[in-house]
């Protein structure tokens, strides 16, 4: 099973080795064909898949049902987790996509029985962690986009200044003074991610069913915020050149400035190989969970039929058909029938017989 | 702390106790005694026209597939995929968290890793990343995927016949992946190549000849209840004479046939008899039962989604032909998924019916108005809200219950009031089992999805330990005796996992607490319960 | 201080190291679930294996008296019984008991000791044939719910022909 996590360890390290070569020798496909040929297999892979997906119908409303239905006015009808309108739907979701809602009540925390005090479990972590993972990538991405609007949106530097503790020095000041500020979220990130990885590793049922696309994922995202982190705080990169490189991507006037160190590279490759990899991975439940039948779905399923577009006609035993067959000890047995067995009927089938 | 060391003696034993660190890729199946079920009769599988249909062994080495067995089932996964967005994106966005891994119960019964449902659907993952995506064809086994083989065919039935569809683990995943869609789909994979089990087959074309599982003939239908009419009077000196196939009729009762041969379903069965019977008397509302459609319960839906039309299609085929006013539906599990989420889309719009109205209370039933079918439970609760039942709750009151959540009406439904209200207003004793093990985390009964077959009983009493476990806590703690359902499944499994694992506890439907309390028009003094034992305080007069 | 004492002191060490044993004779995936799993609803195996270890240990101090032993027993087979386990797997982990109280013990070979360990191998060895017993009892229960599953489909196929009556009159 180590091949799994050691294969992926060794494939983030080789992207490492060629980012990095790849900044003494050419940095222009480095920093400019190659992060556009990412961004290109990212859009175009995610609407591929998505489109895909959706393609395929619904043909059945399966939603799990986590709460009370709507039935008589006197029971109290669970309208999130039994959603039988669209906006009970909108806050299933809402709930699911924003706080994890399912993944949540593994969590309970439970009286243990027989010792009598309360057990917390590890499960407890793998909400929590996941949770600060998601959020953290989240502003970590949103706080980039200072790399790439100019000016950059009052939004934006106020999220950074939110994010951003013990922050002493001015945005945009090249030359930084003291200690500069730490960012909350890329440390989250750090942390959540080599909690999810330790957890893979150590956890032995988890390690059971983990492949390579799950270890491979979290040693990228690692790489990325270790990369970030290290040129923020301890190898200060070169801001002013980077922007320069960035703004020149985005307004598809791209340049390579000198003066751009290799670790970010390294750290702008890993980004291309996340984003070129994500349409083609388990990232995609990103969009995956919007479409999941289970949770997307209202439950007024015998209040408001749902069409199936490929409903087609299939062969039944017909009541006839039942009837015919057990027509003589369903008269006998006293039960009433379409057609009563007459005498002449049962004559001519004789004559037909006959000829 | 030295206490913690291990000695080295110690840990060699240890090691020597652990089986072999092995991928699961490379742990070859080992179809066990008593944990699978007989392979399907050909003729069951014949007489629904379905493909394949030959004498096969599981424990042989040669399953007599046919030749193009690979390309037959690679053609149909892919049909399907296409078919069913559920399919295609549970296929792909599963993150291997393991949420689910530890909320099945027979992972949590059996101990067996592949219980584990995130397992389980990898086990067609793993096809499924080989066949159709691309990081799968180019790093193989390193992205998880594997080719099909005829051992993984055999995982795959192994597995798939592991999985009661209970749906317990999607109440957890952060992406609602469903097993039981997994299982449903794998399942109709097999039955391509012939591989159902018997215990589903037959049933399924014993339905379609005759109109229900067990291949009751119409005469032998009615034999059967008008012996629970003998009973009864026994019991209450009334005869509760039914009507079948009665047309003009102002609702259509449709239960698993389960209830009418298999103790203790029966006594449920009797329960319906004389709910009905009372409501005729005092209400005149008429109900009849089918002989044609007189199977509530679908296993079908455990075969392939086409089978589960064709057989549910009875129910609107002979609401129709008999023109009443709606259906009242019996206490089943996964009939009852199949009526919520399935039967209005397979079979409907049933614009030939009305919408359901409690013709009693003048209770309308918006949440039905266009399947047209109503839970018994629904029905009942209703009645007893408006005092329309005479009741005597005192004559249960030697029965300590709980009340076990069948899956499917939990997960697939959504009812849990309904069926509480009624079993707290028929008797005076009720306790719940603990919170995670209710509602809509209830643990399934361990012989769902066409599972409750005798030979495979360690299966069953493995998947049925998490539901005991919590059976017998309430035994030890609050006295319970009886284990109340509204499941036919439930009701003929229960009692053997109860036997094994907590004998002092019984099974009951929820009608049959109903009809013992029910205060009939004219009934004798009842000194009996539906069962023919004494009623609390009438033990001297038994002898 | 006599060795069941000690033991009674250390009941918690032994406990645990016996209930890791047990739980290893499962696979390393359901063993991590087994052991750390606390809520004995989530976990009915890992939980009712740990009670009742506990139970037995106890017992090893307290006046031994096989009833109790055969009732604290009785779960732990229960549940091995309809798992994937031999009759001698299923069994095996109470002779286990020996080499975990042996290996808590500074000087096991030590003279003083023979006598205690005697009385309790014996124990171990009593306890040992109870849950043979009871392995066997559980297995013929099993196998008395597949008969009644038969008879009752016996009884399911005279139905169908419409035998029931006749055979009911008799």
């Amino acid at each position: 099973m180590n091949q799994f996590y050691l294969s992926s360890l060794l494939a983030v390290f080789v992207l490492a080795l060629i980012a990095w070569l790849g900044a003494l020798g050419l940095p222009w496909l480095f920093g400019i064909v190659l992060p556009y040929l990412a961004v290109l297999i990212f859009i175009v892979g995610v609407v591929r898949r998505i489109v895909g997906w959706s393609r395929s119908p619904v043909p059945f409303a399966i939603p799990t049902t986590a709460g009370q239905q709507k039935t008589m006015p006197w029971i109290q009808q669970a309208k999130i987790d039994n959603p039988s309108t669209t906006i009970g739907v909108v806050a299933r979701m809402a709930l699911e996509i924003l706080t994890f809602r399912s993944l949540f009540r593994n969590t309970r925390m439970k009286m243990n029985g027989e010792e009598g005090r309360i057990s917390y479990h590890l499960e407890v972590f793998l909400w929590l962690f996941a949770l600060a993972f998601h959020y953290a990538f989240l502003t970590t991405l949103v706080r980039h986009l200072r790399f790439f609007l100019e000016p950059v949106p009052w939004c934006i530097q106020m999220l950074g200044t939110l994010d951003g503790f013990m922050k002493i020095e001015i945005l945009y000041n090249p030359i930084q003074v003291g200690l500069p500020g730490v960012y909350l979220s890329g440390i989250v990130l750090l942390a959540a991610v080599i909690f999810l990885f330790l957890r893979r590793l150590f956890v032995a049922n988890v390690r059971y069913i983990s492949l390579a696309s799950d270890y491979f994922p979290l040693f990228l995202i690692m790489g990325i915020a270790f990369t970030g982190i290290l040129m923020r705080y301890f190898i200060k990169a070169d801001v002013a050149a980077i922007k320069e490189l960035t703004m020149g991507l985005v307004t598809f006037s791209p340049s390579v400035p000198a003066g751009i160190s290799p670790l970010f590279y390294i750290h702008l490759f890993f980004v291309c190989v996340l984003l070129a990899y994500f349409p083609y991975s388990k990232l995609m439940h990103m969009g995956g969970i919007f479409l999941s039948p289970t949770r997307n779905m209202r439950t007024n399923t015998r209040e408001a039929r749902h069409v199936n577009p490929w409903n087609y006609p299939v062969k039944v035993h017909t009541y006839e058909a039942y009837e015919d067959e057990f027509r003589e000890k369903m008269v006998e047995a006293g039960l009433p029938v379409e057609k009563m067995p007459a005498p002449a009927e049962a004559a001519a089938t004789e004559e037909e017989e006959k000829e | 702390m030295a206490d913690e060391t291990p000695k080295p003696q110690e840990l060699l034993d240890r090691i020597a106790y652990q089986p072999p660190a092995k991928h699961w890729m490379d742990v070859p199946v080992n179809i066990r005694k008593g944990m699978y079920c007989y392979a399907s009769n050909p003729k069951s599988v014949e007489y629904l026209s379905m493909p394949n249909a030959r004498p096969w062994n599981p424990l042989e080495d040669d399953w007599q597939l046919p030749e193009n067995w690979q390309q037959i089932l690679h053609e149909g996964f892919k049909e399907r995929l296409e078919k069913f967005r559920s399919i295609k994106v549970f296929m792909d966005i599963c993150v291997r968290c393991g949420a689910c891994a530890d909320k099945c119960h027979f992972f949590i019964g059996t101990g067996d890793p592949k219980n584990m449902p995130v397992l389980r659907a990898e086990l067609l993952r793993s096809v499924y990343r080989n066949d159709f995506t691309a990081l799968g064809k180019v790093l193989g086994r390193l992205n998880g995927a594997r080719p099909m083989t005829l051992d993984v065919l055999k995982e795959w039935w192994y597995y798939l016949f592991q999985c009661t569809e209970c749906r317990r683990c999607s109440l957890f995943c952060p992406y609602g992946i469903d097993t039981a869609e997994i299982t449903i789909f794998g399942r109709e994979l097999l039955n391509l190549l012939g591989l159902n089990i018997d215990w589903v087959a037959t049933p399924v074309a014993n339905c379609y000849r005759t109109g229900n599982h067990l291949g009751i003939q119409p005469h032998a239908f009615k034999d059967m209840l008008d012996f629970f009419v003998d009973d009864i009077e026994e019991i209450t000196g009334l005869r509760c004479e039914q009507t079948f196939n009665e047309k003009g009729a102002d609702i259509l009762f449709i239960t698993p046939s389960g209830d009418v041969f298999a103790d203790p379903g029966t006594y449920t069965c009797m329960g319906y008899m004389m709910l009905f019977h009372y409501l005729k008397e005092k209400y005149g509302l008429k109900v009849t039962w089918s002989t044609y459609a007189s199977e509530g319960g679908n296993f079908g839906f455990f075969t392939s989604h086409e089978t589960m039309k064709r057989l549910n299609a009875k129910m609107y085929l002979e609401a129709r032909r008999l023109g009443v006013k709606w259906i009242l539906g019996g206490e089943c599990g996964h009939m009852w998924r199949v009526i919520n989420q399935y039967m209005d889309t397979m079979n409907g719009p049933a614009d030939f019916l009305e919408t359901p109205v409690n013709p009693i209370t003048g209770t309308v039933y918006q949440n039905a108005a266009s399947t047209k079918m109503v839970h018994i439970s629904e029905f009942t609760a209703d009645l007893i809200r408006h005092g329309k039942l005479e009741l005597d709750p005192s004559r249960n009151d030697n029965k300590i219950i709980t009340f076990h959540d069948s899956c499917n009406p939990a997960r697939g439904m959504g009812m849990f009031e309904e069926p509480r209200y009624v079993i707290k207003s028929v008797a005076n004793h009720f306790y719940e089992m603990p919170a995670n093990t209710i509602r809509e985390q209830t643990f399934c009964c361990g012989s769902g999805a066409g599972l409750n077959a005798g030979e495979n009983m360690e299966l069953r009493m493995a998947g049925g330990l998490p539901r005991a476990n919590a059976v017998k806590y309430v035994h030890e703690t609050f006295g319970v005796n009886m284990l109340a359902c509204v499941c036919a499944i439930d009701r003929a499994a229960l009692p053997a996992s109860m036997e094994y694992w907590v004998p002092e506890v019984d099974v009951t439907g929820v009608t049959e607490l109903v009809a013992n309390a029910l205060i009939l028009p004219g009934e004798q003094e009842r000194t009996m319960d539906l069962r023919s034992e004494p009623l609390p305080g009438m033990e001297e007069a038994d002898e | 201080m006599g060795l069941m004492a000690q033991l009674a002191l250390r009941k918690d060490v032994v406990v645990d190291k016996w209930f890791a044993r047990v739980v290893d004779t499962y696979p390393a995936e359901t063993a991590r679930f087994l052991r750390s799993q606390k809520d004995p609803f989530a976990n009915p195996v890992g939980r009712t294996t740990h009670q009742q270890l506990g139970t037995l240990v106890a017992l090893l101090d307290a006046d031994w008296n096989p009833d109790t032993a055969r009732s604290a027993l009785d779960p732990i087979m229960r549940i091995r019984a309809v798992q994937d386990f031999s009759a001698a797997r299923a069994t095996g982990f109470v002779f286990d008991l020996k080499q975990v109280i042996r290996g808590l013990m500074k000087s096991p070979d030590d003279a003083r000791w023979i006598g205690d360990l005697k009385q309790l191998d014996r124990l171990i060895d009593e306890m040992a044939l109870i849950s043979f017993d009871l392995f066997m009892g559980c297995r013929e229960k099993v196998y008395e719910l597949k008969a009644n599953e038969m008879k009752d489909r016996t009884y399911k196929a005279f139905a169908k022909a419409g035998l029931i009556k006749e055979v009911d009159d008799e």
